[in-house]
């Protein structure tokens, strides 16, 4: 059992280095996508409000799985998306997969932002006003920051599911941890590589659902008792 | 107006995406009885006294929400196979095992769904007022009666809409046992993709099907759950009156 891990052990390290790579992108990209779409969706004109929804319910109701054939081995099949600009994107399996992934995270945070705004209470918003603020300071000032506070460990839970979501790049050739695990297996057929991956993706999980801990905690820590 | 290669019979793809898409629905289902009963069995074990019974219901849950669909489902059918096979040679049996991919697929499925439904059905038991357990036992009904006639039946009205959430992320996740050459929708477009060199029909065709598949639920699911809440004044009264007669 040891000796899977000195011979392949690298290799899975490198796999995990990805996948940390794809997530920490897709998470950040994907949040920074998600804030203007949770506002479009709840916007109150029917043209903005409409595209925003059937994004979201496109990208909520189709497995990921799906969606990266479609991106990767899909398109590919135009001679226009060949000649066209985003190929260079398209093309590579690994920015193909981190397109993939952030699209699709971005339906799913912004469903989570809508609900964190739909929390911010009315009178903090009516306080805000009263002070005289612009609508746009009222929301860079207290309806986001308040909203992503709310929607915190909604969040949170999001982004694991968007870690293990990302072994699925492992389909559109990136060697990912799931890549790089799957290599390895069909080597020999050892299926000891999997427990290897298990534990890894497990770490992972853990070190994203601590990370969210700290940070909820020093988001909240005004509202800790003093002393 | 349909392309040549989605049509039914022969020259077409059309059939067997639509018998795909009869496997994964097969898939899901069996997946869902195999969840609900272990998600049923985990959250008694959480609320359980047993220290030991609440630790292995909480491993359970933790290591399934940290490891991806695809690794347990790979995990299930190859690990697992491999464990079958020993077991049997232990009791004598030297002819090697088969996993049914239909069963490991299921199973794998079912273990995933079982792990988060765990987590509804226990909250969906703690929300049941303790009054009315209270009046229950003031009645004179045995643990069992109450447990039958009272936190049971109104444990599931608070539990619906989470399993429904849950059966929505279970018809995406039967994709995934496409990895074990399982012949559901997404094996069948892959190897039709393959087949015409067409993969963006075959993927489009996918995803509307898939969507199909989700949008149905999202009807069904919004019934279930007026029907679950039909006794509870003022909470998801039915639009028409019930009609009786069909």
């Amino acid at each position: 059992m040891l000796d899977l891990w000195i011979r392949y052990g690298d290799r899975l390290i490198d796999g995990a280095v990805i996948t940390v790579k794809l997530v920490a992108l897709a998470c950040i990209i994907g949040l920074i996508l998600a804030i203007p779409l949770a506002l479009a969706r709840r916007s109150h004109r029917r043209w903005i409000a409409v595209p925003a929804y059937l994004y979201i319910y496109l990208f909520r109701g189709t497995p990921l799985i799906v969606q990266l054939a479609l991106l990767y081995y899909g398109l590919a099949q135009f001679e226009a998306v060949r000649e066209g600009p985003f190929w260079i994107v398209l093309s590579d399996a690994e920015t193909c997969g981190l397109l993939g992934l952030t699209l699709n995270t971005t339906a799913y945070v912004a469903e989570i932002l809508r609900g964190g705004i739909a929390g911010v209470p009315k009178g903090e918003i009516e306080a805000a006003e009263a002070c005289g603020m612009s609508r746009l300071t009222v929301y860079r000032r207290i309806v986001l920051p308040r909203a992503l506070r709310i929607a915190w460990p909604a969040y949170g839970n999001e982004v694991i599911l968007l870690l293990k979501g990302s072994a699925l790049v492992s389909t559109i050739t990136v060697y990912d941890l799931m890549g790089e695990t799957r290599s390895v297996f069909s080597r020999g057929y050892d299926d000891t590589v999997y427990l290897y991956a298990a534990a890894m993706y497990l770490v992972l999980a853990l070190a994203i659902t601590g990370t969210f801990r700290l940070g909820e905690r020093r988001m909240n820590r005004y509202l800790r008792a003093e002393g | 107006m349909i392309p040549e290669i989605l049509q039914f019979g022969d020259t077409g793809f059309g059939d067997e995406l639509v018998v795909g898409a009869l496997v994964t629905l097969e898939i899901a289902v069996y997946s869902l009885a195999i969840g609900l009963a272990l998600g049923l069995a985990a959250a008694g074990a959480k609320l359980s006294r047993s220290p030991v019974l609440r630790g292995v219901a909480e491993a359970y849950s933790l290591i399934i929400r940290g490891i991806p669909e695809l690794l347990i489902i790979l995990l299930v059918y190859y690990s697992g196979g491999a464990a079958i096979e020993a077991l049997l040679k232990l009791f004598g049996h030297d002819g090697g095992f088969d996993f049914n991919k239909r069963l490991a697929g299921s199973l794998a499925l079912g273990l995933i769904f079982g792990a988060f439904a765990s987590e509804v059905f226990r909250g969906a038991f703690m929300a049941v007022p303790k009054g009315q357990i209270e009046a229950a036992v003031a009645v004179g009904m045995t643990r069992r009666q109450v447990f039958l006639r009272i936190r049971f039946p109104q444990m599931l009205r608070f539990a619906i809409p989470g399993l429904g959430n849950l059966w929505m992320v279970l018809l995406k996740d039967t994709s995934l046992v496409s990895v074990i050459a399982l012949d559901e929708l997404m094996r069948e477009t892959s190897v039709a993709a393959e087949a015409t060199q067409r993969p963006f029909v075959f993927y489009l065709a996918a995803t509307v099907l898939y969507l199909l598949l989700t949008v149905f639920s999202d009807v069904f699911r919004a019934r279930l759950e007026r029907h679950a809440s039909r006794g509870v004044a003022g909470e998801a009264t039915p639009r028409r009156p019930v009609r009786r007669a069909a």
